[in-house]
């Protein structure tokens, strides 16, 4: 049997007094897989991104990471986590002040990877989201698309195992979530699990990948080929 | 490990220089630190060198009779000298203390005059006592009042520099405490504000901050440029306050000369260059280091 990538088991997150952020979800993600995780803002998508790196401890429950479990990492343990989970967000989170090169290199220099390595990476990695000409750009010089490009770049860097987006497109115009969630597939196509968290139902409905809908917290649904159902 | 440690070095670097303004007024609060305590250090070894030179000056002088036979003198100078306290012990003959008296009064020919007519040494034998402690004197003395010795003794001439020295120890011991105390606040202002700069700069840089977590960054990684960034504000400090400092002490030399001939505070601090550089850079670190321990700890959350 294969190990899953991901385990919540029965975990609640608790914000006090009582507001419920999860309520005993139960899930499992294997390898390779691509789940979008789908809900109205507030029903608990990005709470499960920061129990999965160790960012925030659930107040019940286990979750597992290819058999770790992420709960009793040590904060200096969690470097090491952190670096098998590649992260994306709606809002890019670049740094303003590095290139776009740099700000992918610097994934790496944070990892005490040597010089000659990361020279050797980064282009390749740039090649593969197709900005190699925009290297030495800037954020601000980017469009939304092309910055999303890059925080995904950065995301892949190290290798990881999975590559959670986090309403990776919500910033984006049509034609340019279009090319992202393009990008994601591919990405996914070439070994790496994949999960998505969004609202945009026509994503989820031309993906035809499995669905986790969450609602105030609680797992109301999980299909295989799923579809957007919220109202 | 070692490019880990260079680019931890680099980006201390850029933060340092980024936040220049910041920097500076941390550096100019840091120096004045440095320059008081060095101040201070200097002081303690004024103190010290001119203390050293008054207590070589007092002694005990105990005149014996006249009619004291010389063996019994030198037999209580040899008891003198195997006491713990006393450092030396002189013995002046009533000849020698003739001869003494002769020269230094050879110009003045009536007290020659006077010496001359009465015939005989009016003078008396005496010992020179010098204890290795001033506070050791009225040991000494007490010990000079044992009834064995005083039937042979004159007088005891004793205790004239001895007010002037406890008045000169109770003094540099009041301004040491009180630079002690000032020390203390101006490192606490320097810890303060050097822990406001680098807090500015972890908030500052706390978008840069959650990236490095997210893509995996070692907490040594995150919080090694601010250490790094508090050593070079404890080394810049401190050079810069040797460097402020020493020309302010080749001034001060020559006044300091007409108080106390042996001190030669320039050719001092030139022999102990690199030591005193070394303190200063020492202690600007430990301030350096200390602040971003602080800082990171309250503010730098992993």
């Amino acid at each position: 049997m294969i190990t899953p990538m991901i385990v919540f088991q029965n975990v609640s997150k608790i914000y006090n007094p009582n507001v419920v952020a999860l309520d005993s979800l139960d899930f499992k993600i294997s390898p390779h897989e691509f789940v979008s995780i789908v809900g109205r803002s507030g029903s608990g998508k990005s709470t499960i991104i920061k129990l999965l790196i160790g960012e925030e401890k659930p107040t019940k429950g286990r979750i597992f990471f290819d058999g770790i479990e992420v709960t009793k990492l040590k904060s200096t343990e969690l470097s090491s986590l952190r670096r098998r989970i590649g992260i994306v967000f709606q809002d890019f989170r670049l740094l303003p002040e590095k290139t776009a090169y740099e700000n992918v290199a610097f994934a790496l220099e944070a990892s005490g990877r040597p010089q000659s390595e990361i020279e050797e990476l980064v282009p390749q990695l740039f090649e593969m989201i197709g900005l190699k000409n925009k290297m030495s750009n800037f954020p601000r010089e980017l469009s939304g698309g092309e910055k999303q490009r890059v925080a995904i770049a950065r995301a892949l860097i190290n290798r990881p195992d999975v590559i959670v987006a986090d309403e990776p497109t919500g910033n984006l115009d049509p034609i340019n979530t279009y090319e992202i969630i393009k990008l994601l597939i591919k990405i996914n196509e070439l070994g790496t699990t994949l999960v998505l968290a969004t609202h945009n139902k026509d994503i989820i409905n031309s993906l035809g990948k499995r669905v986790l809908s969450l609602d105030e917290g609680r797992l109301i649904r999980d299909e295989e080929q799923g579809r957007y159902t919220l109202s | 490990m070692i490019t880990l440690i260079f680019r931890i070095i680099k980006y201390g670097f850029v933060g340092f220089i980024r936040n220049f303004w910041l920097s500076s007024a941390t550096l100019a609060v840091m120096i004045l630190a440095l320059i008081v305590m060095q101040g201070l250090i200097i002081f303690g070894t004024i103190a010290k060198t001119s203390l050293v030179s008054l207590q070589d000056k007092i002694d005990i002088s105990v005149y014996f009779k006249t009619t004291a036979v010389e063996d019994d003198v030198l037999k209580i100078k040899r008891a003198l000298e195997s006491l713990d306290e006393v450092k030396t012990v002189e013995y002046i003959s009533r000849e020698e203390a003739l001869i003494q008296f002769k020269t230094t009064h050879k110009d003045d020919p009536t007290i020659s005059q006077a010496v001359e007519e009465l015939g005989e040494n009016p003078l008396s034998a005496s010992l020179n006592i010098k204890a290795k402690d001033p506070k050791e004197y009225p040991a000494i003395a007490a010990y000079l009042n044992n009834e064995s010795i005083s039937t042979l003794v004159d007088k005891v001439t004793y205790s004239q520099n001895q007010l002037v020295i406890e008045r000169l120890t109770k003094i540099i011991d009041t301004i040491k405490r009180g630079g002690l105390v000032l020390i203390f606040v101006l490192a606490g202002i320097a810890v303060l504000v050097a822990f406001s700069t680098i807090r500015l700069a972890i908030y500052s840089n706390r978008e840069a901050i959650g990236i490095m977590r997210l893509v995996g960054a070692s907490n040594n990684f995150i919080r090694g440029p601010y250490i790094a960034e508090g050593i070079m504000f404890g080394i810049v400090a401190g050079l810069i306050s040797v460097l402020i400092f020493l020309p302010l002490a080749s001034f001060a030399t020559p006044y300091i000369k007409v108080f106390i001939p042996e001190m030669n505070l320039s050719s001092y601090l030139l022999m102990n260059f690199w030591s005193h550089l070394g303190t200063q850079l020492g202690i600007g670190i430990f301030l350096g280091v200390i602040s971003s321990l602080i800082a990171i700890r309250r503010y730098l959350k992993i």
